[in-house]
């Protein structure tokens, strides 16, 4: 099947440019150091006394989200980079050309682009997350109350960003879809704070302008989904009377949330479809 | 399937080798290309105007024109790579809309470019396996086809170690395999020394013994001249002639320099062609070569004195030139 060919030879292509080599070390280096932090959060100690469980728990659930945070931020650049050149690039240097003169169609070769990306983002996604949470677990005792959801989250956050940089990568420069998806990225994130700020001090408009980024494009809701599934449940009661932040949220995404965000995934992709369907070569 | 023919490099003798006839059945009589009215426009820059022609199987076609002319635009739109703005076109009796109508045909780009981290056999690989052959046929297939590209020595070698002219006769290769039907080369030696011109116009030759049809992009006019059937000139997206290559350079010509004929004999020699007089030559065009002898006795018997005879005919550079010039 022409889409399995297309993804089996994005995964080499993984593999030969070092990708993976090269996560693999990063993803080593991150949890040793991070793995030296936690440890050291027993042994901490506040006003003269050692910390109580309570508090070490409150103390190494925030340190984990702010290392998720920079992990989400981490992901999201790497689906940014991988996607942006996937199809452009290819365009550009005329290697799709080669690719598009045989019986392949045109959607095979994106939606084979799109999941030989994919399935090394999930498994990225997966082990760095699996290790995370049992060092964790491991150096302080404290376990996300939804672990599972929590990287489900973050792995779709990466995987929105991804199929939004491969549809632009169907239209413009690579340089271009890349730089356009990490602005994006950052945009929403901003518009995430900036709804945060309109809750606290109760100003409609500014909350409107975060809950507009949370459907524009999905990345900074999910990232809050994923804050709520790791978060103690003392951090959501204090995002509950106002006081949410990016690195608490005061609920999970409702039903209608997940159905939109798949929605947005299926029509983004489709347009990239479309788009690339028509596209020059 | 093994390649039929033997490579520039191989001194099997041929009657030793498989011998598999590329064509298609004898059946499938629509021709290899096939267009009317075929235009691509963009914005106000019209790339290609109204081109009509047929190019029938086993025939090599020569699409010449200077840089820039609408050749790659042509090929682009019979691959489908590109949508016509207006007109329509067929390639071995489909559309180029329908990914079928590539199940059997090779494409050389202007713009070779293969992935670099790949070896020149996974290369081939995996268009063994987008082209849709069938996988016991796939390590034959690509030894052949390197053999005939003289890459057999690099078949493992990263594509990305490979000079400009070894990636154009992968490319080559890339277009060789699966015993195709119709074979699109853009420039097919822009990256080639002269062992690799020579050798690419053995494998279209052999292409066309074969039945496979040649659909040859080219701005090299010795290249189209030693080995198309027929060629079309292309200029600023327009066809401005096609036709066999005799046809297209017109009847052949003698020059005469000689001194001692007065109006009255100039005139009557006017039976054997037209006449253009030019600084003591005497240009005779579209005469049929077998009467030049008879030309020579009719000066002769006129009083004139001849001190040489340059028989010829316009080269395809001239004509190209002149066409161009004209347009």
């Amino acid at each position: 099947m022409a889409i399995w060919v297309i993804a089996s030879l994005t995964w080499r292509e993984l593999v030969r440019r070092k990708l993976v080599l090269a996560l693999l070390a990063l993803t080593g280096i991150v949890i040793g150091v991070t793995g030296w932090g936690f440890s050291r959060v027993p042994s901490l100690h506040l006003a003269g006394h050692p910390l109580t469980q309570g508090e070490i728990h409150t103390a190494a659930a925030q340190l984990l989200l702010l290392v998720m945070f920079m992990f989400s931020f981490v992901l999201a650049l790497t689906c940014a980079f991988l996607a942006a050149p996937a199809v452009a690039g290819e365009l550009e240097s005329g290697v799709a050309q080669s690719l598009l003169s045989r019986p392949l169609r045109r959607r095979d070769l994106l939606l084979g682009r799109w999941l030989g990306l994919s399935l090394p983002i999930a498994i990225y996604t997966a082990v760095s997350v699996a290790l995370e949470f049992a060092l964790v677990d491991w150096t302080t005792g404290y376990w996300p109350r939804l672990a599972i959801a929590s990287g489900a989250a973050l792995l779709v956050e990466g995987l929105i960003l991804l199929t939004f940089t491969l549809a632009l990568s169907t239209r413009i420069s690579a340089i271009t879809a890349g730089v356009i998806s990490v602005i994006a990225f950052g945009t929403m994130w901003l518009g995430g704070v900036a709804g945060a700020f309109g809750q606290v001090f109760h100003n409609a408009a500014i909350t409107n302008v975060g809950v507009a980024t949370h459907f524009l494009l999905p990345t900074d809701g999910l990232w809050h989904a994923a804050v709520y599934a790791m978060e103690p449940s003392s951090f959501a009661g204090e995002a509950s009377r106002g006081l949410g932040s990016t690195f608490a949220s005061a609920t999970g995404p409702t039903v209608a949330y997940l159905v939109w965000v798949a929605v947005w995934m299926v029509v983004v992709l489709g347009l990239a479809l479309w788009s690339f369907e028509y596209r020059e070569a | 399937m093994p390649w039929p023919w033997p490579t520039p490099f191989d001194s099997a003798p041929l009657e030793k080798r498989v011998s598999v006839t590329a064509a298609g059945t004898a059946a499938d009589a629509s021709p290899a290309i096939h267009t009317t009215g075929l235009s691509k426009v963009y914005g106000r820059k019209t790339a290609l105007a109204s081109l009509s022609m047929t190019v029938p199987r086993g025939e090599v076609f020569g699409f010449l024109g200077p840089n820039g002319a609408g050749k790659t635009t042509a090929v682009k739109l019979l691959l489908g790579l590109v949508r016509e703005t207006s007109g329509e076109a067929w390639i071995l009796g489909k559309a180029p809309s329908d990914p079928g109508s590539r199940r059997h045909v090779g494409y050389l780009p202007e713009l070779f470019r293969y992935q670099a981290w790949l070896s020149a056999a996974e290369v081939l690989r995996v268009h063994c396996e987008l082209a849709g052959l069938d996988r016991p046929t796939w390590v034959e297939e690509i030894r052949a086809v390197l053999a005939i590209v003289d890459l057999g020595a690099r078949a493992n070698d990263r594509v990305g170690t490979f000079s400009k002219g070894m990636q154009q006769r992968l490319g080559l290769g890339v277009a060789l395999l699966g015993s195709p039907q119709l074979v699109l080369l853009d420039e097919p030696t822009s990256a080639l020394d002269p062992v690799g011109r020579h050798d690419v116009r053995e494998i279209v030759r052999r292409l066309r013994d074969q039945g496979v049809a040649v659909f040859l992009n080219s701005h090299l006019l010795s290249e189209v001249e030693q080995v198309c059937d027929r060629v079309a000139v292309v200029d600023h997206g327009r066809v401005i002639a096609t036709g066999r290559l005799a046809e297209l350079l017109g009847r052949p010509q003698v020059r005469v320099r000689c001194t001692g004929l007065g109006a009255e004999a100039r005139g009557e020699l006017s039976t054997f062609g037209k006449i253009l007089d030019d600084e003591g030559w005497l240009t005779v065009s579209a005469i049929d070569p077998s009467r030049v002898p008879d030309l020579i006795a009719a000066i002769v018997a006129a009083g004139g004195r001849i001190y040489a005879v340059d028989p010829g005919q316009q080269t395809l550079e001239e004509r190209f030139l002149q066409l161009i010039g004209d347009s």
